[in-house]
């Protein structure tokens, strides 16, 4: 490190991978800091309207291939931590910002309503470092970087659930309990770590993988991918790991559910990919069969269990909550296919899944809003007195199901095709059927919302223009990307092949974008 | 604890000698073991001890809650505030060589000094918020309620 590296300074545009961490965690300490009811919210707004920004502008420079290696204070890979962007992470950060710019607008009017007043503040801080974590989980190419965001992000979480304890007590049990799975998650995600690094002595994802590579066949790094992946299925609430997510999302207050369905667990299952396919290279993980084993039935599972536990909850928002791990299942299934299509399925499912899961959510909190709760009964006929909120259930809803026309068809064709590839017909014929399961269950949503008499007792009134417009984005766009499908699909099949490629490699420039 | 004079007495000797051990191992950090965790404990065990002879109101005077929660705050922001100076000097987040160009490793050593300080910081504040979370709490039944 002589002092003559040092002469060429960084521009703006090197510092963007850092910027795109650096904003937001840095809101959420100032946010304590100033420790302002007013100015809380502002910020929190506009770092995450700069993340989005800042997401875009990479996701633009990496999407035709190549990737993006930033040096943390200015030391090289394998020995500094390394940002690392290419088109699979890029798409993901896109997703996170995104949704938290939709969901916050919304946030300031139902925290407002679900909160007490006195900790505004610190739920916005604890929001932003939340944001943080899932980023910093994502962006970075640094194996241990990946459980210290990971748990900057699930800590968040944890307080953000038991927020929803000014309303209903048990949400303190529901966030202690993700508490204890989470961190059995995290623990084991980090034993995983601990093994690979035993094995190899380095943590850069890169280097691991080439060294992984050179080990040959190896009981410690298969125990550590053991490790890593069950740790990560905790995380993702693959099933049976799912414990933990319809309590959590359901007595979480509504934005904070509709943030955390639309991005904690895509983010799980994006390190999930990103430590099957670059840092264990694929055919290692095809050797240990445990896509076709286990992920592929465990998936299958999902869809029809969990579907099926949603079709015979009589609360909107708990359904969801079981949706959501059914839907998880789709994504699982896309990976265990193995093959470009399933994981361009996997990758496109996650963002489109993302944004209906967020309309359908922060509908809910609207509903909450005017009726203080969400059980079928109670939420009866409130279509027809909140008909923009009513008509956004109904467009997401049949995006969840994969209607033609809507996002949720799109992830559902490719994920179709991706079985037919590998010859899997009756798989097809599977997702077919846990479609229809998917139809019933949101027909008991529209039923209740449309043909039943308006309850009474609720307020008769729309949501506010604050709620309906993020709604109406959310919503929107998944009708948006069921016909314009050149972002989702393109950008999910570059992270498929680049995915498929395995590693990249260790990058030897500092700050370079490769085409 | 009104009637243990010694304890009393010692206490308000130890406090001092202590803060002023937890200054040294602050500072004294990038030379020998210590630095930022080890002095933010040792700042705060200062404060504690305190609390524990003299009383949670006691200690609440001295260094009140929102100051602590001002205190996690300010750490968090001096230690990533130092990576976005470097940024604005044109170098990496916590490139500490830019600090001083011509000699990186004084460069090194006045970085790690101002992130250190802004770790002392915020561990002070945790361990003395711990420390008021688990005093303030109030028994669900009170010792008369019985």
């Amino acid at each position: 490190m002589s002092a003559e590296l040092q002469s060429v300074a960084l521009s703006w545009q090197d510092q963007l991978p850092v910027l795109q961490i650096i904003i937001p965690f840095f809101a959420g300490p100032l946010i304590v800091l100033l420790g302002s009811r007013r100015l809380a919210w502002p910020m929190a707004f506009a770092a995450s309207v700069a993340a989005l920004v800042i997401a875009m502008m990479l996701l633009s420079r990496v999407i035709d291939g190549g990737f993006i290696s930033y040096h943390m204070g200015g030391w090289a890979p394998p020995i500094g931590i390394e940002y690392r962007i290419d088109a699979a992470n890029a798409l993901v950060l896109v997703l996170i910002a995104a949704i938290a710019v939709v969901v916050l607008p919304f946030a300031k009017v139902s925290i407002a309503a679900e909160v007490p007043r006195r900790h505004h503040a610190l739920f916005y801080a604890m929001f932003m470092l939340c944001f943080t974590g899932l980023m910093g989980v994502v962006i970075t190419g640094d194996a241990f970087n990946v459980f210290v965001f990971l748990e900057i992000s699930s800590l968040s979480t944890y307080v953000l659930v038991a927020k929803g304890a000014s309303k209903d007590k048990r949400a303190l049990t529901a966030a202690y309990d993700y508490l204890i799975m989470g961190t059995i998650g995290a623990t084991f995600f980090v034993i995983g770590l601990g093994f690979l690094y035993m094995a190899t002595g380095t943590l850069n994802m890169a280097d691991l993988a080439d060294r992984i590579a050179l080990l040959g066949p190896n009981r410690t790094v298969q125990a550590g991918f053991a490790f890593i992946v069950i740790g990560m299925a905790l995380k993702a609430a693959m099933f049976p790991l799912h414990h933990w997510l319809p309590n959590a999302y359901n007595y979480a207050p509504s934005a904070v559910t509709a943030f955390l369905a639309a991005t904690a667990t895509k983010a799980a299952v994006y390190v999930m990919l990103r430590f099957m396919f670059s840092v264990f290279q694929p055919e290692f993980v095809a050797d240990s069969g445990v896509a076709a084993y286990i992920i592929g039935p465990l998936a299958v599972l999902a869809m029809f269990v969990a579907s099926f536990i949603a079709v015979f909850q009589n609360n909107f928002k708990r359904m969801l909550a079981y949706s959501s791990i059914a839907q998880i299942g789709y994504m699982l299934l896309g990976i265990s296919f193995f093959n470009h299509n399933g994981l361009t399925a996997t990758m496109v499912h996650l963002f489109n899944h993302g944004i209906t899961k967020a309309a359908l959510f922060m509908a809910v909190g609207a509903l909450v809003l005017r009726t203080g709760t969400t059980f079928y009964d109670r939420i009866a006929g409130m279509g027809r007195v909140m008909p923009f909120t009513g008509a956004a259930v109904v467009v997401a809803g049949l995006s969840l199901i994969g209607v033609p026309g809507t996002a949720g068809f799109i992830s559902k064709w490719v994920l179709v095709q991706a079985a037919f590839d590998n010859g899997l017909w009756w798989m097809a014929l599977a997702i077919m059927a846990s479609s229809l399961l998917a139809v019933i269950y949101v027909w008991r949503v529209v039923e209740a919302l449309y043909l039943k008499a308006p309850n009474p007792e609720a307020v008769h009134k729309e949501a506010p223009l604050m709620m309906i417009v993020p709604i109406w984005i959310m919503a929107g766009s998944t009708v948006w990307f069921g016909f314009d499908t050149s972002l989702t699909l393109g950008a999910a099949e570059m992270a498929a092949t680049a995915l498929l490629n395995g590693s990249s490699g260790l990058a030897e420039i500092a700050t370079s974008a490769m085409q | 604890m009104h009637h243990h004079l010694i304890l009393r007495v010692i206490t308000k000797l130890l406090v001092g000698t202590i803060i002023l051990f937890a200054f040294y191992v602050q500072f004294h950090g990038d030379f020998s073991p210590g630095g930022g965790f080890q002095a933010g404990v040792i700042m705060a065990v200062a404060f504690i001890l305190y609390g524990l002879v003299f009383g949670l109101n006691h200690v609440q005077r001295v260094l009140p809650p929102w100051v602590v929660h001002k205190m996690l705050a300010l750490g968090v922001l001096i230690y990533a505030g130092t990576g976005v100076w470097n940024m604005m000097l044109g170098g990496e987040f916590l490139n500490y060589n830019i600090f001083s160009p011509l000699h990186p490793s004084h460069g090194q050593h006045s970085g790690i000094l101002y992130v250190e300080l802004g770790v002392g910081i915020t561990v002070t504040g945790v361990m003395v918020a711990i420390y008021y979370a688990f005093a303030g709490r109030r028994p669900f039944i009170g010792d008369d309620d019985w």
